[in-house]
């Protein structure tokens, strides 16, 4: 399959410039069917080199052409195929087919369908590079290249300013996170030599653990992940870019791209595991950014905001398991949160669909009926976040938790707490949602119905996977062998060394914690029916007051706010400044003092000058051109 | 062959087209431009990547004052000829659509300008050089003066002052190494041997530092940039931001740091950091800016602000770094200039405040004015990205915390390009912007081959910056040399 791997990302390529290019004149149908295929295409390619790594167990390297190089520094467009890469590939282009056919339902009374395809599989060329790319810049093409893809889907309907205003923040907020990972590259390229990562591994693997540089390195590298993974302190840009149409939310802020921050840190797991400072910082902020979009969460009221919250939690759990040293466990639930949650936004975006562009819940309710195959799938979606067993979220949450127990167990108890925090509201999005009685208006109840199959056969494929895909991961003490671990163990290889043997939970305390999660998540989604089907609460209007904390929570914990107040405004107050004050009066009113001087100095030479720069200028070329004759002539 | 066609051919295209009657100026003024390219590209074709410069013409003009008619091309000069060569026949193209009075006495200008630009970016000979420093500073300032905006009077006897003040210091530092040179001439590798102290060279440095300087323009020395820029014509003001701005670049590659190696090492941080200044500054006073162009100039002194530090740092990684971003940033201020000269053409107006919503009903200058956005913000895959890499390296490796604060650009740069993307091109369209029309013809012709440029050079860089490397390589090499003497007399 070596030398069909360059089609994974190209063949997506095509479809965006073919659909770019076509966006006007190419059939609606068409442009979604040629934007899908060649997603398809690229996924069965994957499965062909994903079965080779399995048969073969080894990477695969292919070099294309020096991108570009200056003395020592040497980029080359390489692609590194192994177990990790291989995984996300899959992911990648099989949930990204599956989003791309759903798109075609969901945006097809939409004036921009066919930029909307090019975008979305411009989308997917980007991701294929980042996890594609064998050293850190091919990984920073597609680690920007993503950035701006969603930065364009996010402010798909510009015409919105807000909206615009919300792709803005994203992009703007990733870059500051991207100075971090181009720091780490310089670090990386001035201690290691290089910037592949064969090499740069290789070196790292010999040095001494808790090195400084390495520290610094993983800090910074870790820094360009909050941005694109949207952790504290760069998570905000993440619930602003619902903006964007459901699909790309599903695919971009949920699926896949967000999960690049993980898949890096993976990707990088040597130099990490070598940085104990680096993964104790990432534990904690992973925790406290679960425990925080958690909190918010509750008490949203947008069904999509409740998922973005939803998704910056999640991803601080993915966090937390890397920070504790269980880089499988991270990934595995990079793997089933992209099936569970793309299959929350799709059904989410099922909902909106059907209720004509409604997002707030407190004006759903008792859409069961109705939706029956979007009801269903978003339920076995909702169980397999909760962490109910034996659906796809328990398996790597508590793989995650487990690990976290054996580290600390503050950071379990919090964990645990959250996971609870998480149940709550996801049953609380579907108890709002599909039980009681319709709250909307007239219109919206007649418009009611289920969504074409093109979505919901996306829904339906992703359910399955959501109720299944734990499987591969199920531990020894449940009678499994945890199929994913093995398969991933060469990527880890050199960190299993450097810490020595791993999990030492003893089985009767593994189910011990399994129980408690398991209750603990049971336990919050009877206390979600009871609040909001059986006693029939709904959100308070806005107009209401709430309780302190419940306002908290609902507001965000004005954290926009803060940070309006502590970096925007002071950088906007100090660029009027600079500019009036500096540049116009300061540096600029010394220069024209300048000018001045020298006018009044001149003043009692003025009988012999005009004040005529256009005669000073003629006397200079007369000068100028006396010269150039005077030379000729001597020449001559 | 010899490079004197290269610089000869503008001056004669220059004279024709002066005395060609309003409408067809244009199209000799293009032809000609398209014909100096055609030149440009014959010598690219010819051209050996090495360290040696070629094309060489060496021809007597006073030499009882040391004074020769000497220029060539190496690898350093053929990129910024390419650079001229390239971007005046886009130049021109933009005004297609503009009615000049005087149209001959106009492209004349132009052409007498790279005729002026094209001797600097060759001579290497001090004299020569100077000439062509001031030759391509009249014309610019006829074009100002004669097709500016409202306040051109002022602001260009302003921009002329400043710019001639600095050229003088530098004619001064020229003077003082010929009169220290071994053999008693103009010729550049005689000065590069005058026997200059380390004291009297960091005269020449700053000597040589102020009219580069001025320029770029490096802060604080920029005040003169945003006033200029913002009412020249904008085919000058593509002249001087896209090309001129390249002579200060050039200069202190090849005139200032070998001329006054141990000047330069004395005066080295002062000069990364006044440039590092400037790009924080001029990105954060880009944040508010009201008119268009005025923002796009500011932008400009940031970006050139990096180019500066990268130099400064004097490593290989930076200088090409900066042979790169020359190219690169002219590509894209242009396009750029290019994008405000269309809306105000169209629209009467450059303030931000009154317009919006044009990428909908413009949505193929839409496409182009993005993809020249993300080439600014140097996003990867895109011409930006290689250059911003490279000279952010090349001040990484001179210091890690410069570099750092340079590196905010990254974060800047997104902030105000976007916003005024955002601006102009979304939200709602108003009563005025509701009436905007798409491109055509000329229009879209500029802006494609300019995105075709920006995407191309951005994933396919290797063949400019292998042009430039050897020659770079070799000079900071020979500079380098110097400083160890230096530092070995010194010991003794």
């Amino acid at each position: 399959m070596d030398k069909y791997i360059w089609l994974i990302p190209l063949l997506p390529l095509a479809g965006f410039i073919i659909n770019g290019l076509g966006r006007n004149s190419l059939p609606k149908n068409l442009i979604g069917v040629i934007g899908s295929l060649l997603v398809l295409a690229s996924f069965i390619i994957s499965i062909g080199v994903f079965f080779q790594i399995k048969d073969t167990g080894h990477a695969i390297n292919v070099t294309y052409f020096d991108w570009f190089s200056v003395g020592k520094l040497k980029v080359p467009f390489a692609f590194l195929v192994d177990q990790l890469s291989a995984i996300m590939l899959l992911i990648i282009t099989g949930v990204g087919f599956l989003i791309h056919l759903y798109s075609i339902g969901y945006m097809h009374h939409d004036s921009g369908f066919g930029k909307f395809f090019a975008y979305l599989n411009l989308f997917v060329f980007f991701m294929l590079l980042l996890v594609l790319g064998s050293n850190y810049l091919i990984m920073f093409i597609g680690w920007e290249g993503v950035g701006l893809c969603s930065y364009l889907l996010i402010g798909f309907w510009y015409n919105n300013p807000s909206y615009a205003d919300a792709a803005k923040k994203a992009f703007v907020m990733n870059r500051i996170g991207d100075l971090g990972f181009l720091i780490a590259v310089f670090l990386i390229f001035t201690y290691f030599g290089s910037i592949s990562f064969a090499d740069v591994f290789g070196k790292a693997a010999t040095m001494k653990s808790g090195d400084s540089v390495l520290v610094l390195i993983t800090l910074l590298l870790f820094v360009g992940a909050t941005g694109k993974s949207a952790q504290i302190p760069l998570f905000t840009w993440l619930p602003d870019a619902m903006a964007g149409p459901t699909p790309v939310s599903a695919l971009i802020h949920a699926a896949t791209m967000v999960t690049a921050g993980i898949y890096m840190i993976a990707r990088s797991n040597v130099m990490f595991t070598l940085a104990p400072v680096t993964m104790d910082v990432i534990a904690i902020i992973g925790l406290a950014t679960a425990t925080f979009a958690a909190l918010i969460a509750l008490t949203q009221t947008d069904i999509k905001k409740v998922l973005a919250y939803s998704t910056v939690s999640q991803l601080g759990y993915m966090f937390l398991g890397l920070g504790v040293g269980t880089f499988t466990g991270a990934f595995f639930h990079v793997l089933t949160h992209a099936f569970f949650k793309a299959l929350l936004f799709l059904g989410a975006g099922s909902v909106i669909h059907a209720m004509s562009n409604e997002q707030d819940m407190r004006h759903m309710g008792g859409l069961r009926k109705k939706l029956p195959i979007t009801f269903w799938t978003m339920l076995i979606g909702t169980i397999a976040i909760a962490g109910i067993p034996p659906f796809a979220g328990f398996f790597s949450k508590d793989e995650i938790l487990g690990y976290a127990y054996e580290r600390s167990t503050t950071f379990y108890v919090i964990g645990v707490i959250t996971a609870a925090f998480t149940s709550f509201y996801m049953f609380r999005m579907l108890f709002l949602t599909f039980y009681g009685k319709f709250r909307g208006t007239h219109d919206q109840e007649h418009h009611l119905h289920e969504s074409p199959p093109t979505m919901t056969i996306p829904l339906i494929v992703l359910a399955v996977l959501s109720m299944v895909g734990g499987f591969i991961g199920v531990p020894e003490v449940l009678g499994g062998h945890h199929e994913l671990e093995h398969f991933l163990a060469p990527v880890f290889e050199q960190s299993t060394k450097i810490v020595g043997s791993h999990h030492h939970v003893l089985h009767d305390a593994e189910t011990t914690l399994m129980a408690i999660s398991v209750a603990v998540a049971v336990i919050a989604l009877v206390f979600a029916y009871v609040k909001y089907v059986s006693n029939k609460r709904v959100p308070v209007a806005d107009s209401e007051e709430r309780p302190l904390l419940s306002n908290l929570s609902y507001h965000k914990f004005y954290v926009d706010e803060i940070y309006d107040f502590l970096i925007r405004r002071p950088l906007d107050a100090i660029s009027v400044f600079f500019y009036k004050v500096v540049d116009l009066l300061g540096i600029d009113g010394i220069v024209n003092g300048f000018g001045k001087g020298s006018v009044w100095t001149s003043r009692g030479l003025r009988l012999l000058q005009t004040g005529n720069v256009g005669f000073y200028i003629f006397m200079m070329v007369v000068g100028i051109v006396a010269v150039l004759v005077y030379g000729y002539t001597l020449i001559g | 062959m010899t490079v004197s066609i290269l610089i000869f051919l503008p001056v004669v295209a220059a004279i024709i087209t002066a005395f060609i009657k309003n409408g067809a100026a244009k199209h000799v003024a293009l032809f000609f431009a398209v014909a100096e390219l055609a030149v440009a590209v014959f010598f690219l074709s010819r051209f050996v990547p090495d360290a040696s410069t070629q094309f060489t013409v060496i021809k007597p003009w006073i030499p009882k004052l040391g004074i020769y008619f000497t220029a060539g091309i190496d690898g350093i000069s053929m990129v910024l000829v390419l650079l001229t060569t390239l971007l005046v026949p886009l130049i021109i193209l933009t005004t297609y659509q503009h009615q000049y009075k005087n149209a001959g006495a106009f492209y004349a200008l132009i052409l007498f300008m790279q005729a002026g630009m094209l001797t600097v970016f060759t001579a290497l000979n001090g004299f020569l050089f100077y000439v062509g420093w001031e030759a391509a500073l009249i014309p610019i300032y006829f074009i100002c003066a004669l097709w500016g905006g409202e306040n051109r009077i002022r602001i260009t006897i302003k921009f002329f002052i400043y710019t001639f003040a600095g050229s003088l210091f530098m004619l001064i530092g020229i003077i003082y190494l010929y009169l220290s040179s071994p053999s008693k001439t103009y010729e550049l590798n005689d000065l590069y041997n005058a026997a200059v102290t380390a004291k009297a060279q960091s005269w020449v440095f700053w000597a040589f530092f102020l009219a580069f300087a001025i320029k770029m323009p490096v802060f604080p020395f920029h005040t003169w940039q945003p006033d200029t820029y913002t009412e020249a014509p904008s085919a000058g003001t593509m002249m001087l931001s896209g090309i001129m701005l390249k002579m200060g670049v050039y200069g202190v590659i090849r005139w200032l740091i070998p001329n006054a190696p141990l000047g330069f090492l004395q005066w080295q941080t002062l000069a990364v950091i006044l440039s590092v200044i400037g790009i924080v500054y001029a990105a954060l006073i880009a944040f508010n800016q009201k008119d268009g162009k005025r923002l796009v100039a500011y932008s400009s002194i940031s970006h050139v602000g990096l180019i500066a530090a990268g130099i400064f740092s004097w490593n290989l990684e930076g200088v090409q770094g900066a042979m790169i971003q020359m190219l690169n940033h002219g590509i894209n201020v242009v396009g750029l200039f290019f994008v405000w000269d269309i809306i105000s053409r169209r629209l009467n107006t450059r303030e931000l405040a009154n317009l919006g919503g044009i990428a909908k009903v413009a949505p193929q200058f839409a496409t182009a004015f993005l993809i020249i956005t993300l080439g600014t913000v140097a996003l990867p895959l895109s011409n930006g990205f290689i250059g911003e890499f490279l000279l952010l390296k090349g001040v990484f490796n001179y210091n890690n915390w410069i570099a750092t604060v340079a590196g905010l650009t990254i974060i800047f740069g997104a902030v105000y390009m976007l916003r005024m993307y955002k601006k102009a091109m979304q939200g709602g369209t108003n009563e005025l912007t509701v009436l905007f029309t798409d491109i055509t013809g000329t229009e879209k012709l500029v802006l494609g081959i300019i995105c075709v440029l920006v995407i191309v050079l951005g994933v396919y860089p290797q063949p400019v910056l292998h042009i430039s490397e050897a020659a770079v390589k070799n000079l900071i090499d020979t500079v380098n040399a110097k400083f160890v003497d230096a530092a070995v007399n010194n010991i003794r």
